[in-house]
């Protein structure tokens, strides 16, 4: 397991934690951002956002353009491997650093090495604050109640299932409603969803109908790229439910939904 | 690729648009994932069986030539005759040459994915040899002039009331029958005859036993016995990767390809077919023949071997979500699903099947279910990037991505980009939603944008907000 900082004595140096917003987040929902570094402060990090970080190289690696997803990933690597751990509000981004980093530079062994070696102590945002760091939000209370959908990549490269939901239940007055299909891919697969746009939006119609059906106030989740399919699609569809990412909730920084502009 | 009804996104929309495959499909495999869940939760570590049988799959794998020449040896002592094809045309060649020596002009088959990969069942028909399909899921599609659309369930794709409506046009009796049970009993009658007067039978196998030369097939309805002991003649047609050293290590596979498939223990029948009938046997073919198929499977072992575990359960179709959608006609291959996107490039080519890697949203369920713990969301990737340096993939994506990805590794001027594009992109919103968005048009068809934030978190953080 991971050493637990707040179990070696209160004494021990914070963590260094770099954390990587994901361009998501960067471009469209800053809130996520900050609820995260907010979770981490108070989970006893001495966080920095890196100024050069822009993307992990995902789109491009999912896409078969290694050369391309190779030069965002060099970036990433050395931007973060000073840091004593790396943590992105993204299940997804995530498992690209700590899975298919190594993968993308299986011929290069030097480079190999280093991609390893980030990837070891890199995290998804939620499974950092309950494994790592063996935190529970304090003080948060929402009346109001969810669901919430497991994201693929956090799921099932990550092994992010039960953390997101321990650290819900240490909010006061938030009911937590299970949703038929939760471990079900909501049809977003990044470029997937433009390409093959009419197959994703099958897949979302069908989400948004399992959403729907739990009859929660609000849908939760930790990725942005699912999020805004779903909540695109909620909205299209004309239903009410609320979009948040769970960090948001957890940071008692959910004002306004995915769509509700700040006044 | 490219088939009698176009492309695969004309295919995928055709499908999406068709009522009765969506209650068909949601019918077929929603009960498949139900079973499946039940049978695996019943299981006391089917982690760990799996990964024995990926363990059985990769000795058998490693050691190829070792236990195919044992099976031969054994299958030949048995009384078999054995044919090595190396292509699929080299492969129905063979089986035709049997049929012709043996003056066949009815074939009864069982169910053989294999065939259908190999297109055994043009072949039989341009050889003027008339091919009954006894499986009923087969029937049904052989009926509507279909080809499989599911690897366990043919006939996935048609629903009960269908097959009510094929079975009254075709059948001698011309009777609508609602009740499932009628309707198997008119198939039964309708195929008796040829049961005893077809003169070949033609079966696949599940697998290969090395140590005693005997091949293993594994189905529901006793209609593979039926296809391979009255006939004079048995052919099993059978790819090479069904190679298992052992019985046992044929019954530990069994186990998890039963539970994968359907969610039961064990299937109806079992049977091992050893050899040719014997001196005082009562019954049995006298002519036992097995055309070992390679087809791209020793190509397979250098570049995907992995797929050569595969055991052709159907599990990651029942849950793939892209296959639930569009079932497995859309795929254009003889196989569908993810098992099928990682097999059609090898079989087809790349260029005219690299839509079908990509139709996928990566998201590991089909790994999570596979009995052989096959990686296809890696297997599915590779293919990707292969399409990608041998320049298959469209100019303009491959410019789009090499011009964000430049951008993109330049913090300051991908800074600026942002700053320059993100109001454009907000003045197109209204009530913090985007309706219809400019570049990707794919998004905002059937999905609502939000409207993106005024300033990037790094912009804010680096002014000092705190938002
Ligand atoms: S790839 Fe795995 S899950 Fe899919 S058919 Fe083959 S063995 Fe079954």
């Amino acid at each position: 397991m991971e050493e637990n900082a707040n179990s070696g004595g209160a004494r021990q140096a914070p963590p260094k934690v770099g954390l990587f917003a994901t361009c998501l987040v960067d471009m469209l929902r800053p809130n996520i951002g900050f609820s995260a570094l907010e979770l981490l402060r108070a989970a006893g990090c001495d966080v920095e956002v890196p100024k050069a970080q822009t993307c992990c190289g995902q789109p491009a690696y999912n896409s078969g353009d290694d050369a391309s997803a190779k030069r965002l990933a060099r970036q990433v690597i050395e931007i973060f491997e000073d840091f004593d751990y790396l943590v992105a509000p993204s299940g997804s981004c995530a498992a690209m650093i700590r899975v298919h980093y190594p993968e993308l530079f299986h011929a290069d062994p030097a480079m190999r090495e280093r991609a390893e070696r980030l990837g070891a102590k890199t995290f998804e945002l939620l499974s950092f604050l309950a494994d790592v760091r063996g935190f529970r939000p304090r003080g948060v209370s929402c009346k109001a109640s969810a669901t919430y959908h497991d994201t693929c990549s956090g799921l099932r490269e990550l092994g992010v299932k039960a953390q997101p939901r321990a650290l819900l239940a240490a909010i006061e007055g938030l009911e937590m409603r299970p949703m038929e299909g939760e471990e079900t891919c909501c049809g977003f697969g990044g470029t997937f969803c433009v390409k093959y746009s009419e197959i994703s939006d099958a897949i979302v119609t069908e989400k948004a109908e399992n959403i729907v059906a739990t009859g929660a106030d609000l849908l939760l989740g930790g990725d942005l790229g699912c999020l805004l399919n779903m909540a695109g699609k909620l909205r299209r569809a004309g239903a009410s439910t609320r979009v948040f990412h769970a960090a948001e909730l957890l940071a008692g920084r959910a004002l306004h939904a995915i769509g509700e502009e700040k006044p | 690729m490219t088939t009698a009804l176009g492309t695969f996104k004309d295919r995928a929309r055709k499908a999406l648009g068709d009522k009765t495959l969506k209650t068909a499909l949601d019918r077929t495999t929603g009960n498949a994932r139900v079973k499946r869940a039940a049978a695996v939760a019943a299981w006391p570590d089917f982690d760990r069986a799996r990964a024995a049988a990926a363990a059985i799959k990769d000795h058998a794998l490693a050691h190829f030539p070792h236990y195919l020449e044992q099976f031969e040896r054994n299958a030949l002592a048995s009384g078999a005759k054995i044919h090595w094809a190396r292509d699929a045309k080299e492969a129905c060649a063979a089986v035709i040459d049997i049929c012709r020596q043996a003056k066949a002009k009815t074939a009864t088959r069982s169910k053989s994915m294999l065939g259908e990969e190999i297109g055994l069942p043009d072949a039989l028909a341009e050889a003027g040899i008339r091919r009954v399909e006894t499986d009923l899921a087969e029937h049904i599609i052989q009926l509507a002039g279909e080809t499989p659309s599911h690897i366990i369930w043919p006939a996935a794709h048609r629903t009960r009331e269908d097959v009510s409506k094929l079975f009254q046009q075709h059948h001698r009796d011309h009777l609508l029958l609602t009740e499932v049970e009628a309707m198997v009993a008119s198939a039964r009658h309708e195929l008796r005859d040829d049961f005893f007067g077809a003169e070949v039978g033609i079966s696949g196998a599940n697998f290969l036993v090395a140590e005693t030369g005997a091949i293993c097939t594994i189905t529901n309805e006793g209609n593979a016995e039926l296809t391979t002991t009255p006939p004079r003649v048995h052919i099993v047609t059978a790819g090479i990767e069904k190679i298992v050293a052992t019985t046992e290590h044929a019954l530990q596979l069994t186990r998890l390809l039963v539970r994968s498939a359907t969610g039961a223990d064990l299937t109806q029948y079992t049977t091992f077919h050893c050899g040719p009938k014997r001196a005082g046997d009562r019954d049995g073919p006298e002519e036992f023949h097995i055309v070992l198929v390679d087809h791209g499977r020793t190509q397979m072992l250098e570049e995907m071997p992995d797929m050569l575990r595969c055991v052709r359960c159907g599990a990651c179709l029942n849950h793939c979500v892209v296959y639930r959608k569009i079932g497995g006609h859309a795929y254009g291959g003889a196989y569908p699903g993810p098992m099928g996107a990682a097999l059609t490039p090898i079989f087809d080519g790349l260029e005219p099947s690299r839509d079908l890697p990509h139709a996928c949203t990566l998201n590991g369920m089909c790994k999570q279910v596979c009995p052989v713990d096959i990686p296809l969301p890696t297997l599915l990737r590779d293919w990707r990037a292969k399409s990608f340096r041998q320049g298959f993939e469209s100019p303009a994506l491959r410019r789009g991505l090499a011009l964000w990805a430049l951008v993109a590794s330049k913090p300051r001027l991908y800074r600026a980009a942002l700053a320059l594009a993100l109001p454009l992109l907000r003045r197109r919103g209204k009530d913090g939603w985007i309706a219809a968005l400019p570049f990707t048009p794919g998004w905002t068809q059937s999905r609502d944008f939000p409207t993106p934030a005024k300033k990037t978190f790094l912009a804010q953080i680096e002014s000092g907000e705190q938002a």
